[in-house]
């Protein structure tokens, strides 16, 4: 388990990056702490901007910024990052392709008891829609650290959701990272599961379980929704009887609509897809809805089982 | 007539001749905003062709992206692009000047069109003039039926918040929107004293279609230091074309052959 939270891996890197590069700009909604941009915001306090509040003036300020050639990080809860902001996002940094990197903060179902408002289980599907924007939800803190760093290295927006707690560490050793290019943790000749952010953890496990009992199964983590990598799918996929799509996201647009499409144009397979349903979700901790709706170890297994 | 109010009026002339060739665009708000356009372009701003990459040069964002046309004629005057071409194809099939701005046409600094933006991203860069020791200033033309847009309220904070004496925004004060008046609409009266509020200098012009008064305006806001500045302009839709003056259904009618004759005769006969 790494001792640090994806979030905080994020403002590691900007650190690391602003000491070299006085571009590099930082935005925050009053959501500098949740974001754990403290951080920063205290070492550069002269490339670190506070709007408030606001979310819709965070993504603009942030590309006006970009239009005078900084390097911005505009970072807030993914809920109201990626719907609030909807359309500055759409028009003041995808259609005008402005360097500003979004980050969604506490993703997915990670503010847990605080319930629907603060969930953001669509937020794959509203950003991958929009023309000119790259996606990607890293599983653990190497991954991400790996994806910031080559972020830092272009200038195109792209939207980066991660969950608010600590993410079980997925990869050991040194990680070999090739930015868009899926990472396949393990083959398998049986079953293939392919899932991202804090669902490759409980992938892996639910696959190690499956490979014990003799079920042969691979794991992808698909930290790049868009652009997708489908040829790494494919090539996974091909001798596979099942696939299985899981993420912390609903059922529309996200990974599982993405992993179906691919396989429905080019290799058509029977495919098991694990989201959180189209329903106000249960109150509890973010570990207590993944198992409720199965997005854990345990549905895995069981949804393979089931389906074998 | 001056030289600058003489430009004026050119200016109308390609923006009629765009409107009638293209049968589109937004002739009542067009005719409102010129002569801030003109001002800014040719008496205000830093800006040109030749120093259009520079860094230090002034940033000018029409938020009232509708506007386009308007800018179209003031840019293609200025040398940015080939003015004939802008004035023949505007919204026609695969034209580059489409109805809204947008950055692939030399000279616009922004994509706009969907309102409540603009404001957010000047202050954007005047933060980034400010921490950079720039001095170039960022001039921003909002609407009047915009201002309903919550976007806009947000910038207004930030803009005082960060003190940004860099930073001028222009209300294009016509008083008509696509449904009616602001009034009946989405009220606009007391946009001076929310403004003063907000922690901004406002600077009032009683003709907004006079361009030695907006000159002057302009000149004040330079030397106002530790808040930004709204110039509140008070002009005429359809300023110079007797039929469309405040007349919301020309908000974006499209002129018949007659009514184009007549709006281009009323302009020459003014600058004859």
């Amino acid at each position: 388990m790494s001792t640090q939270s994806n979030r905080q891996v994020i403002c590691d890197v900007l650190i690391e990056e602003a000491q070299n590069n006085a571009n590099l700009f930082v935005a925050c909604s009053d959501s500098r702490g949740s974001a754990s941009l403290t951080p920063f915001a205290n070492a550069y306090p002269n490339q670190f901007v506070e709007v408030g509040i606001a979310e819709q003036n965070l993504v603009g300020i942030a590309a006006g910024l970009a239009s005078c050639h900084k390097q911005v990080f505009a970072a807030s809860p993914a809920s109201f990052l990626t719907t609030r902001s909807y359309e500055q996002c759409k028009v003041d940094v995808a259609y005008s392709q402005t360097n500003v990197k979004l980050i969604g903060i506490s993703g997915g179902v990670s503010y847990g008891a605080l319930g629907m408002t603060h969930h953001s289980c669509q937020d794959y599907a509203a950003m991958g829609a929009l023309t000119g924007m790259r996606v990607y939800s890293p599983s653990d803190a190497q991954l991400t650290r790996c994806l910031v760093q080559e972020l830092l290295k272009d200038d195109q927006p792209a939207y980066i959701r991660v969950s608010r707690s600590a993410s079980p560490d997925v990869y050991e050793g040194n990680l070999d990272f090739v930015l868009n290019k899926a990472n396949v943790l393990c083959s398998g000749s049986k079953v293939l599961i392919v899932a991202n952010g804090e669902m490759v953890f409980y992938a892996k496990e639910a696959a190690a379980r499956l490979n014990k009992d003799g079920i042969s199964t691979g794991v992808i983590d698909m930290y790049c929704l868009k652009p997708f990598d489908e040829a790494t799918l494919l090539e996974q996929a091909k001798d596979v009887d099942l696939v299985v799509s899981v993420e912390e996201h609903s059922q529309y647009g996200g990974l599982g609509s993405r992993v179906a499409q691919t396989l429905c144009h080019h290799l058509p397979k029977k495919l098991i897809e694990i989201y959180l349903p189209d329903e106000h979700l249960i109150s509890g901790t973010n570990k207590e809805v993944f198992q409720y709706y199965g997005l854990d170890a345990d549905g895995i297994e069981k949804a393979v089982r089931n389906a074998l | 007539m001056n030289e600058l109010t003489r430009k004026s009026y050119e200016l109308r002339k390609d923006i009629l001749e765009m409107m009638w060739l293209s049968k589109a665009g937004h002739i009542g708000g067009d005719l409102s905003v010129i002569d801030i356009l003109n001002v800014l372009y040719n008496a205000e701003m830093n800006v040109t062709p030749e120093n259009f990459k520079d860094d230090n040069r002034d940033r000018f964002l029409l938020s009232k992206g509708h506007c386009a046309d308007a800018l179209y004629a003031v840019l293609g005057m200025k040398g940015f692009f080939d003015r004939r071409e802008a004035i023949e194809t505007f919204s026609q099939y695969q034209s580059a000047f489409i109805g809204h701005p947008n950055t692939d046409i030399n000279g616009v600094e922004i994509n706009s069109g969907s309102l409540g933006h603009g404001l957010s991203i000047a202050v954007g860069m005047a933060i980034a003039a400010k921490r950079d020791r720039k001095d170039f200033r960022t001039y921003v033309v909002l609407g009047d039926g915009e201002l309903a847009e919550g976007s806009n309220w947000e910038a207004f904070m930030a803009a005082s918040q960060y003190k940004l004496d860099n930073l001028c925004a222009t209300l294009d004060l016509n008083g008509l929107q696509i449904s009616g008046t602001t009034d009946e609409v989405m009220s606009t009266a007391s946009v001076h004293d929310k403004a003063v509020a907000f922690g901004w200098n406002v600077i009032e012009v009683q003709d907004g279609n006079d361009c030695g008064q907006l000159v002057s305006a302009y000149q004040k806001a330079r030397t106002v230091k530790g808040k930004p500045t709204l110039v509140i302009a008070h002009t005429v839709k359809g300023k110079g074309v007797s039929f469309m003056e405040n007349q919301v259904k020309w908000h974006h009618g499209v002129m018949s052959e007659e009514e184009y004759k007549q709006a281009m005769s009323e302009i020459e006969e003014v600058l004859a």
